[in-house]
């Protein structure tokens, strides 16, 4: 079997920023495998501008993001494979590929990092009622119909859910000419950052309704309208307010997930909250010498921050390499406390300084992230502002660290 | 005349609210920093903005373009006319002018991304 010191399942822009991460501290021989016929993963779809504004302090595209990438990959000859599906992955690290060229390949990996991103929450995961005509998309299919593909997918469309990429095809769609009747958002605020509120629904006149959803799909062959109605604080549509909304297309922006399957097949522990592996500080999983990294192991809202994780991993694996193995100087648990839904990472195995990423569950103004071991208060900071659609982060030195080896660490919100 | 403007210069999203006489503004308040007050200002007086969209590729498929900067939201829908008459053809680099001086100032649409 070919052995490969450190293969990276996924060439989007974890895969390949880890890939040229572990090449600078030293590892040589890599593999990046992708499933696409080019580099890039979902930047390639991604046309809109706003990219790179704290990596590069520009705004770019998703293609010029991705591309900047690509370029370093490029100048440092790391290897990668195109149309290339991984169909298996175990435990003690046997890669198992095929593409048409190569047919079914296996492959030892001294350590693999996992990049796959993550899928659409589809239709099915909503329970809506009603017929099951053509004209319901994702937002991301319909994104990818019209940026890569040139069709578009209809003229005039209801967006469920208020996530950034159902905002952002509310413009797109509006500028090739569809008619966006309204962006429906079932919880009293929306899951998207501001500015894409104002640039993409505000500039082109699209209400937003919050607290809104949709309660049946119309139509045969085709969508021909959906039944919307406002919810209660419950979630629980009021039918009186319910009314008839002619449209021919609806788009989902309902959430991503993580595409785990991968991951599950080498038996790597998961957490609940961000359906993606647990991880330590190298985003090493529980399993050793399995590292992962971007939207696979937790739903990022800025690509910047999967650049700088993936940069973590990869360093992480080359250490991995060059050590013989995991070394683990203390064992500290992270938890989410009050008002926090997750931490990444969850688990701490060595005395430096280790930034801590996390989503609160509700929007706060005016809150202290606090930081404590047991009852006692590590550090707390204050924020003007948290909100559960923009990651927060919170950093441990490595003296506190080494002040509470073998603890459990709390974070949590507490009112300023 | 009173206008509210959110304002995207950070997370925060303060709502600023611009009192105008006429064209005049007369006064920003809700602001919490210097950039609030500018945004607020150059939302009610010019508001810009970056197109980014796709051309079409004279062998079939699409090629996606941005403005090199941003150009003034009221004239938008002309431009993106504009934009949407460009047939490119390969190859195409990241970067190539694909429609020069689209708007008298200088702004021009280019290539996003690598079609070879």
């Amino acid at each position: 079997m070919r052995k490969i010191d450190l293969v990276v399942i996924g060439g989007g822009p974890a895969g390949m920023g880890a890939a040229v991460a572990a090449y600078d501290a030293g590892v040589k021989d890599i593999l990046v495998l992708e499933r696409d016929h080019r580099l890039g993963g979902i930047l390639e779809q991604c046309i809109h501008n706003g990219f790179g504004l704290h990596r590069f302090k520009e705004e770019l595209t998703g293609p010029e993001y991705a591309w900047r990438f690509e370029k370093e990959l490029r100048a440092r000859e790391i290897p990668f494979r195109l149309n290339t599906m991984v169909l298996d992955i175990t435990s003690d690290r046997v890669i198992t590929a095929m593409n048409s060229e190569e047919g079914v390949f296996q492959i030892q990996a001294g350590a693999i990092i996992l990049a796959m991103g993550c899928r659409e929450r589809p239709r099915g995961a909503l329970n809506t009622a009603g017929t099951r005509p053509a004209g319901i998309y994702t937002a991301g299919t319909a994104q990818r119909f019209i940026n890569i593909m040139g069709y578009m997918p209809g003229k005039k469309v209801v967006i469920l859910g208020s996530g950034d990429i159902g905002l952002i095809m509310a413009r797109r769609m509006t500028w090739e000419g569809a008619e966006v009747k309204m962006v429906l958002e079932l919880m009293p605020y929306s899951g998207g950052l501001t500015r894409n509120i104002v640039q993409c629904l505000q500039d082109n006149d699209i209400p937003l309704l919050l607290s809104h959803t949709i309660v049946e799909v119309h139509g045969k062959e085709r969508v021909t309208g959906v039944t919307i109605a406002q919810v209660d604080e419950k979630r629980q549509p009021m039918m009186e307010t319910a009314r008839f909304v002619e449209c021919d297309t609806v788009l989902l922006s309902v959430g991503l997930l993580p595409e785990n399957e991968l991951t599950k097949k080498a038996d790597v522990p998961l957490d609940r909250m961000t359906s993606g592996a647990l991880v330590d500080q190298r985003r090493m999983t529980e399993v050793p010498g399995i590292f992962a990294c971007g939207n696979v192991l937790h739903v990022h809202d800025l690509v910047d921050y999967v650049s700088e994780e993936s940069e973590i991993a990869g360093r992480g694996a080359a250490a991995f390499l060059q050590a013989g193995g995991a070394k683990d100087d203390c064992h500290i648990t992270v938890k989410p406390g009050k008002g926090v839904r997750y931490t990444l990472p969850q688990r701490i195995c060595a005395e430096e300084e280790t930034t801590v990423f996390f989503r609160v569950t509700d929007v706060h103004q005016a809150v202290k992230v606090v930081v404590k071991a047991g009852d006692q208060v590590l550090q707390a900071k204050k924020r003007p502002r948290v909100a559960p659609g923009e990651m927060e982060t919170v950093k441990l030195t490595a003296k506190l660290l080494a002040e509470h080896k073998d603890q459990t660490l709390t974070i949590e919100l507490e009112e300023a | 005349m009173e206008r509210e403007i959110i304002c995207t210069s950070c997370p925060m999203g303060c709502h600023v609210m611009v009192e105008l006489d006429g064209e005049q503004i007369v006064k920003i308040t809700g602001n919490t920093c210097a950039r609030g007050e500018r945004y607020a200002r150059a939302e009610v007086t010019d508001p810009k903005r970056t197109i980014t969209t796709t051309v079409a590729l004279v062998d079939g498929g699409v090629l996606p373009i941005k403005s090199d900067a941003p150009l003034s939201k009221k004239n938008i829908d002309q431009y993106l006319k504009q934009i949407h008459e460009i047939v490119a053809e390969r190859p195409v680099l990241i970067g190539d002018v694909l429609l020069a001086d689209i708007d008298g100032n200088g702004v021009n649409i280019v290539a996003t991304q690598n079609a070879f």
